[in-house]
């Protein structure tokens, strides 16, 4: 595709149909070529301002990347990815800190307006210096691959918490970001991983020190925002001794035609007594009814219980992107740990996920609970793919999982397929799974209580997710409710 | 990793060009067979239906080709009665002096009728390449050919380990039944690789009763392909107590309406053994339905594994697929591997699937012994409680006979 066009293109948001938060906002960027090579890394290495170490631990994972072949076990079909093809860094025009919203890059604030953004967040969002005082909601927006704003710093700072971009992180506090950095996720770990470590531009940092309860929840919002620009973040929450820590993870992007590729790596790092709630509710392009377009989401997210009775839980409600591939996962080192996992993942029309979680029993007496529920309609696959295994020093663990997969049509399919591994008898593992349709007798009798087919629908399908929808916290439950509405509009005669 | 396993092909792929002119049925089938076994070789853990049996101790191993003339005898008086006709293999061949077969003209031998397909799978690829002889059994519509007893016995002479591939075809007609009770054995280190071919008409009924205690050194690798008709049956029990490694893989497939597919199976292992136990069931038409329940008793530093898919084709609405795998560690060192999958692509089914693992419960052990019951009895009567509901289903009474006999031994020698 020639400059020209390109240009053309980025200027000409392609907004049809359907796609509530589809639009795309005209920012000047700054933007590396197109193409992954290591003067790509040092580029965005350079414009980070990064130290000698960063860089070359991006090096190593770029030289590990290019060892490793492209997954294919998930079961997702996609035409091949050219890597090359793709910008590897795209951040908005520096201009210093504004003093009201009356400076901000107005493109900006209509962003946010779109996205149903609160005036008084959106002033916090822009970095205004000054607003924001009584809110409980710390948010972190990532827009494209630069930290726009980072808020409540002040409130939080005096917790002693630590909440700011990882790029910030690794000038303010290298010391932290050196030592955890790859320490659960290893940079040459898997294809996608390796490619974010050597390319990631951005991401979230929270440290918690300890006996600290982090004084409220810590959120980000993510944007895909340039035309062709994959999305590479990096996030690492570390959770000292004794304290807990609440992260919340939201997504839309803009409707495009062509396919965008993201790959981020969030790490969590739990010690004695830390707990850490990741949640998620991910909500991307998914692509028009006929399949085209939509985010490739390739994900590595993992978090390492170090500590004794720590613990780890990640809640997701996956119902966007085109292809999910993505295993939150817990190492289940410290005695007494505990590992969750509350997925909800929901595909319609041609989606396809490839999604579950792995738990790794190491310690003694560790538990882990696993509830998966799939949801496809349309021609999409939905497959939970996950693995408990339990090491010969996990006496006494447990392991409870349950995948529920409901299938909405005749065109699509739900697959599970779980991986159990246990080499220490007194480690105990359940595991139950069903595929089902939704219940004639329970629609009809939701009809004959006059409501109609669709809501009658979205009130089983809410029931039948229950159990993961109120893991989430109160905020993201509602909007989660009503995504998955939303993602099966049309799913139903 | 995989050069003894390649080695190893390549010993088989020159055993085929050496003999091929001398083996029966139709030849381009074996060469087909040959070129899919050149190209996959012998599967290496990579393979994602391998993933947890390797292949590498049995690669180690040089086999030749079973001489003929093997004096069987001990082995086949020591046969148990099952009270039916029955035919024996002696490595891989038919022993008609020792076989009784039924009146008629349905059970003959592969060598003399050879009739078999071109199977895909890396080990039935090799099979069909190289199997020499079997059982060739066809029960007319309608006909109930009551039991029939299916013997295989293998034996290598101290030093030669041999590998045999013998091939089995079993057709029932429409409404015809049939129980088969399958019994492998042996001595000294061999490789029974083993393909089993089933078509069942609409209506028909097989019982497979399968009993394999292979000798302690031998490999065993069954591939039995099992079509079954509408609203046909068929009942599969495995038990597996012998052999260094051991894998069963049945791929059942339900192409006609309403048929149903009974996978159990139960393996007991100790020492070193590996007993791998794999199915696939495929439902490909509606109103069929499918019941499997495996039990693994685990000791020393015995490894079992437990691979069960569920495939539900568009067509197949009204399926009815249950799945459970059970595992009990008796030891620190052993380990269970399970991956029951479910491919789901028809709405209007009911599937599920359940595993469990664990060890003896303590509270049920104590429970016994309070009421002074001696500790090994009491662990014997919760693995026996814990085989039961795989086992439960085997209504005839010499298969069962003979298997209960089998478990008990292999308790009293765990002691």
């Amino acid at each position: 595709m020639s400059a020209v066009t390109e240009t053309r293109d980025t200027v000409q948001a392609a907004t049809q149909s359907g796609y509530k938060w589809g639009f795309e906002t005209a920012i000047e960027m700054d933007i590396a070529p197109k193409g992954l090579n290591e003067d790509t890394i040092r580029l965005i290495s350079a414009r980070k301002q990064e130290p000698a170490w960063l860089l070359e631990w991006r090096l190593k994972a770029f030289a590990a990347w290019r060892e490793t072949t492209e997954p294919h076990w998930a079961r997702v079909t996609h035409p091949p990815i050219d890597y090359q093809d793709i910008h590897y860094y795209a951040a908005p025009k520096p201009k210093p800190g504004p003093k009201s919203l009356a400076e901000v890059d107005p493109e900006l604030l209509r962003t946010y307006e779109k996205l149903g953004i609160p005036l008084k967040e959106r002033a916090i969002l822009a970095g205004v210096e000054g607003a924001g005082t009584e809110q409980n909601v710390a948010i972190d927006a990532v827009f494209d691959s630069v930290s726009v704003a980072t808020t409540f710093r002040e409130t939080l700072a005096k917790a002693g918490v630590i909440f700011c971009p990882i790029s910030e992180a690794v000038r303010e506090h290298p010391e932290l970001v050196r030592k955890y950095l790859g320490s659960v996720v290893p940079a040459g770990d898997n294809f996608f991983a390796a490619l974010n470590s050597a390319v990631f531009t951005d991401g979230s940092f929270v440290f918690v020190p300890k006996g600290v309860r982090c004084p409220m929840e810590l959120s980000t919002y993510f944007r895909i925002n340039a035309r062709n620009t994959g999305q590479f973040e990096r996030t690492l929450i570390i959770a000292e001794e004794g304290t807990y820590v609440s992260y919340l993870e939201g997504c839309t992007a803009p409707q495009r035609d062509e396919n965008q590729l993201h790959a981020a790596v969030v790490e969590l790092v739990a010690f004695d007594d830390a707990r850490i709630k990741y949640s998620t509710v991910q909500n991307w392009y998914p692509g028009n009814a006929d399949g085209k377009g939509g985010i490739y989401n390739f994900v590595t997210k993992r978090g390492a219980c170090r500590g004794a009775r720590s613990k780890i839980s990640w809640t997701q409600v996956e119902t966007g992107s085109a292809i999910t591939w993505k295993y939150p996962s817990c190492i289940l080192q410290g005695e007494g740990s505990v590992g969750e996992f509350y997925s909800v993942a929901v595909t319609n029309n041609h989606q396809q996920a490839d999604t579950g979680t792995k738990m790794i029993h190491i310690g003694a007496n560790t538990r882990s609970t696993i509830i998966s529920k799939g949801i496809s309609a349309g021609h999409s696959n939905n497959t939970y793919r996950g693995l408990v295994r339990m090491m010969p020093k996990a006496a006494g663990a447990r392991n409870y999982t349950q995948c529920d997969s409901l299938l909405i049509g005749d065109q699509c399919g739900a697959h599970t397929v779980p991986y159990i591994e246990s080499r220490n008898p007194t480690a105990r593992v359940e595991h139950e799974a069903t595929t089902s349709k939704i219940a004639e007798d329970q629609l009809f009798y939701c009809r004959s209580r006059g409501l109609s087919q669709e809501d009658a629908v979205n009130l089983i399908v809410n029931g039948f997710c229950k159990d993961v929808l109120k893991e989430l916290p109160m905020e993201f439950a509602v909007e989660a409710q009503k995504l998955l509405a939303v993602s099966l509009e049309g799913s139903v005669g | 990793m995989s050069a003894a396993l390649a080695e190893r092909g390549e010993d088989f792929l020159a055993e085929f060009a050496r003999r091929c002119a001398s083996l029966p049925g139709a030849l381009a089938t074996r060469e087909a067979a040959a070129r899919r076994f050149a190209a996959a070789g012998l599967p290496t853990r990579r393979l994602e239906a391998w993933r947890y049996t390797d292949l590498r101790a049995l690669a180690a191993v040089s086999f030749a080709p079973a001489a003929a003339g093997a004096d069987a005898a001990a082995l086949i008086s020591a046969l148990p009665d099952f009270a039916a006709p029955r035919l024996v293999l002696v490595n891989g061949k038919i022993a008609p002096a020792s076989s009784s077969f039924p009146e008629g003209d349905g059970v003959g031998s592969f060598a003399r009728t050879p009739d078999f397909a071109l199977r895909c799978v890396p080990l039935a690829a090799l099979n069909t390449m190289l199997a020499e002889d079997g059982a060739v059994i066809r029960v007319a519509d309608g006909v109930d050919a009551a039991t029939l007893a299916l013997a295989h016995l293998s034996l290598a002479e101290a030093g030669q380990p041999i590998a045999v591939h013998p091939r089995h075809l079993i057709r029932l007609g429409a409404g015809a039944r049939l129980t088969l009770i399958e019994y492998a054995t042996g001595q000294g280190c061999y490789w029974h690789n083993m393909v089993a071919e089933i078509a069942l008409g609409a209506g028909a009924q097989l019982t497979h009763i399968r009993l394999q205690t292979e000798a302690t050194a031998a490999f065993h690798v069954a591939t039995i392909f099992a079509d079954i008709g509408a609203a046909a049956r068929y009942d599969c029990f495995t038990l597996g107590l012998g052999a260094r490694l051991a894998r069963t893989e049945i791929h059942a497939r339900l192409d006609g309406a309403g048929g149903i597919a009974h996978l159990n199976a139960a393996q007991l292992l100790r020492g070193a053994q590996h007993g791998d136990i794999t199915t696939i069931v495929a439902h490909d038409a509606p109103g069929g339905a499918s019941r499997q329940t495996v039990k693994s008793v685990l000791a020393d530093r015995a490894r079992g594994v437990f691979q069960g898919r569920i495939e539900v084709a568009r067509a197949a609405q009204k399926t009815d697929g249950y799945q459970m795998s059970q595992a009990l560690l008796l030891s620190p060192e052993a380990e269970i591997d399970c991956k029951p999958e479910l491919e789901i692509f028809a709405d209007d089914v009911k599937c599920s699937h359940g595993a469990t693992i664990g060890a003896l419960d303590p509270d049920q052990l104590f429970y016994l012994r309070a009421r002074g019951i001696p500790e090994k009895l009491a662990r014997t009567m919760l693995v026996r409680a814990f085989l039961d509901e795989a086992i439960e289903g085997i209504a005839h009474a010499g298969a069962r006979a003979v298997l209960d006999r089998a478990i008990a031994r292999w308790w009293e020698a765990e002691g």
